[in-house]
């Protein structure tokens, strides 16, 4: 049998795993790893910070559903991971992360670069590992990419010390993963099914709730041939949106907090909700005590610990939701609810009068608009990311997103900065495929030094800065709730167009109307990154939004413009 | 009211930690919480007691389920299970004062498990109640030190405690959707 050490051992079961790129930085406790990482075919990217690493892995494996891997030296580059990690969890996105460790005889010393990483990271990890000898490394990387990307996916951390990366032992690949505490639930049982089908037939005002769930258990067309045979509109969150085509006219688009009006007004008048892979997150239901008041509620999630969570169910279908939803469609007839999709249509057109699309020309630049030109010109087929803000949220309303994993963004951590670095991640996953970063000026300037990775890559990633000159999202609350007063929201960046230039970016800056569509073609007809800085308008507001605590349906409108008449 | 669970567990380092932060984590309060060694060599075995003020125990298991590490958990509140807690209590005693403790002790099939000048060590072993019972007579005389190791529980015969979530783990056998 060939002696390997714990390094090559490492890098042999990775390439078994599938992985072809990883994103990392080097340092003292991992540079075994590193050395023998040249011997493996396997596509290494500088990042020019740790948290870029991991959310590279992250956007990595939003755009691809394969595992995305981070890796990084002991202590501070590990320890910078952790916003990544936390992203990665709350968004069920299946990472694996390895960090070095200084030698296990060292470990409780506060030797150089020690830092008690599994310990940190356990509650924003889904497992991790401490490997303290080399024949540890095969098994627990096995386990760590089985765990990662089954039942509801999330981040696996491994901790290798430098010991482990070093000896040599005998090689033997585990062919099986033993792992008798984690099961995770596949079918429902048929009496909860039979129950399920019972209050899909009671029912007059049915919404689908699609969350992430939907394409994560690749039960997309399950779900379509769902809400086609009963045809019950579905409402999607954030992170579902891409679950169900914008264009079909079951779509009510997005639910919740930013969410269409209609959308929200369709889930509080409801009678019967169907959550398919969602979890009711506060952003979504607001006012818990208010929620769906007349709705019964069917539940198809995997997770058990998510069932009953925010909101009391009827039925709770524990299992893989394409599973459970290609069990369930059987058992259901068709419907055709014309009363109640005709009642939704009423209040669909009331919104759409408000919207700010209808809105003539006043020559002023909005994010909306941009966002839509943009939309235009890629066929609506983009893979879209984004920062985290008011950008976001007009990311959402306005980018129509027909078909799955095309919106990359950080739903439950909200994390600012995950933009440029996810982007870059999902590039190498589907570099073939046309890739917009839309972010905010205060999102962007937080991970900005990845723009030398991309150049470095050769990355072919669209940038456009919705530049507001403002931490635009918070300053819409002060707006609203705080009389006005902009404490420490005023942002002045710098020329974003300077900065990609000193990158070898090409970059262009954008302030009337009349320059967005040629910005957008000089950016599509360029080969590698391109950066658009749009010199939005800077005190919109993204409408409607329901204020925190307020019941769902009790949102703030955006005010009806009237049409410029004759006179005017 | 309180909440006995039964967690089934590998013996790996970290496992109690792990229990721990959870718990921490979900704001749900431990009451006491035994771990020990079972008959196999690779599983440990926790009894866990909580106040239910905001949680059940359904939502307990779901999220002791996400540990990798955790194998089974059964839910034994109000169930026919053996729960024992054991307690030492050292009383403040001279010599004169021994007779009257063994005789309590006695009665509450407790043992006198070590004697010293001025004070004994009481030993018992039983439910919550009837080691409160014993603490409440002995108090007066002078309890110096207590020391309990929280309860653990045993369900009679074949009998199992409740598990809530179908196909969380492979201990309790979905049904198969017929085809
Ligand atoms: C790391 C991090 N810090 C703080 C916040 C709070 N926060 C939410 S939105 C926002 C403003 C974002 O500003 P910008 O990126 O310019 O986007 P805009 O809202 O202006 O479109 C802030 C500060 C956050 N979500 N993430
Ligand atoms: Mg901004």
């Amino acid at each position: 049998m060939t002696k390997k050490t714990g390094a090559e051992i490492l890098w042999e079961c990775l390439v078994r795993e599938g992985v072809e790129v990883v994103f990392g930085l080097p340092g003292g406790a991992i540079m075994p790893v590193y050395d023998a990482m040249l011997y493996y075919p396997v596509h290494h990217v500088l990042v020019r910070h740790e948290q870029g690493a991991a959310h590279m892995a992250d956007g990595y494996s939003r755009a691809s559903g394969k595992v995305g891997v981070a890796l990084t030296t002991s202590g501070p580059g590990a320890t910078n991971l952790v916003t990544g990690i936390a992203t990665a969890i709350m968004d069920s996105s299946p990472i694996v992360c390895i960090t070095g460790q200084v030698h296990a005889h060292l470990i409780g010393g506060d030797a150089f670069q020690e830092t008690d990483v599994t310990g940190i990271t356990l509650p924003v990890t889904k497992h991790n590992f401490l490997v303290t000898s080399a024949d540890e490394v095969a098994e627990v990387v096995r386990e760590a990419f089985f765990i990662a990307r089954s039942g509801r996916p999330g981040p696996v951390l491994i901790d290798i010390c430098k010991n482990a990366q070093i000896e040599e032992v005998d090689f033997i690949y585990p062919e099986e993963v033993s792992l008798p505490g984690y099961q995770p639930p596949t079918h429902a049982p048929l009496e909860d099914l039979k129950r399920a089908a019972e209050l899909i037939e009671q029912a007059e005002r049915p919404v689908i709730l699609a969350g992430h769930g939907v394409t994560m258990s690749d039960a997309v067309d399950s779900l379509r041939v769902f809400a086609t045979k009963t045809q019950t509109p579905v409402a999607m969150t954030l992170l579902g949106l891409g679950a169900f085509p914008a264009s079909d006219p079951l779509s009510l688009g997005m639910m919740g907090m930013h969410g269409e009006a209609y959308c929200n007004l369709a889930i509080q008048n409801a009678d019967l909700l169907l959550a398919f892979g969602m979890r009711f997150d506060d952003r979504v239901t607001a006012n818990l005590r208010t929620y769906a008041p007349r709705a019964r509620k069917i539940h198809i999630e995997i997770d058990p610990s998510e069932v009953h969570k925010n909101v009391e169910v009827d039925v709770a279908l524990i299992g893989d939701l394409n599973t459970v939803l290609i069990d369930l469609i059987p058992l259901v007839d068709e419907y055709d609810h014309e009363e109640w999709r005709a009642e939704i249509e009423d209040w669909r057109s009331e919104s759409q009068a408000r919207d700010i699309l209808t809105w003539p020309d006043d020559g002023k630049l909005y994010t909306a608009h941009v966002i839509r030109n943009i939309w235009e010109a890629t066929g609506g087929d983009a893979i879209l990311t984004t920062g985290v803000g008011q950008h976001q949220m007009w990311s959402a309303q306005y980018y129509c997103f027909e078909k799955p994993n095309r919106l990359i963004t950080s739903g439950g951590a909200g994390t600012m900065g995950f933009g440029l670095p996810a982007t870059i991640g999902a590039w190498f996953a589907k570099p073939d495929h046309e890739i917009w970063l839309v972010d905010g000026d205060g999102s962007f300037q937080m991970t900005q030094a990845e723009l030398s990775t991309a150049i470095q890559e050769g990355a072919n990633i669209k940038i456009a800065i919705m530049n507001n000159n403002f931490l635009g999202m918070v300053r819409q609350w002060q707006e609203f709730f705080f009389e006005s007063r902009y404490a420490g929201t005023p942002l002045i960046g710098p020329d974003f167009v300077k900065i990609a230039e000193a990158h070898g970016i090409p970059a262009r800056r954008v302030t009337e109307t009349t320059e967005v569509l040629p910005a957008i073609e000089f950016a599509r007809q360029t080969d590698g990154p391109v950066l658009i800085d749009f010199r939005v308008e800077k005190e919109e507001a993204v409408y409607p939004m329901v204020p925190t605590g307020a019941d769902l349906d009790k949102m703030i409108r955006r005010p009806i413009r009237k049409q410029p008449t004759a006179a005017d | 009211m309180q909440l006995t669970l039964i967690a089934l567990v590998e013996n790996k380092p970290g496992v109690l930690n792990r229990v721990a932060s959870l718990f921490r984590r979900r704001n749900f309060n431990i009451e006491s919480l035994n771990v020990g060694r079972t008959e196999k060599p690779d599983i440990s075995r926790m009894t866990i007691v909580m106040e239910n003020g905001n949680v059940d125990a359904r939502k307990v298991e779901a999220n002791l389920y996400k540990l990798v590490n955790v194998i089974d958990v059964q839910d034994v509140t109000n169930q026919p299970a053996v729960t024992r807690d054991l307690a030492l209590i050292k009383v403040s005693a001279k010599s004169e004062q021994r007779a009257e403790i063994a005789n309590l002790a006695s009665i509450f099939r407790a043992r006198i498990v070590d004697v010293a000048p001025d004070s004994v060590i009481v030993e018992i072993t039983g439910t919550e109640d009837k080691i409160e019972g014993l603490v409440e007579l002995l108090r007066p005389l002078g309890i110096l030190e207590m020391v309990r190791t929280g309860q653990v529980a045993m369900m009679r015969g074949t009998a199992s405690g409740v598990r809530y979530s179908p196909g969380a783990n492979g201990f309790r056998e979905t049904e198969q959707v017929a085809d």
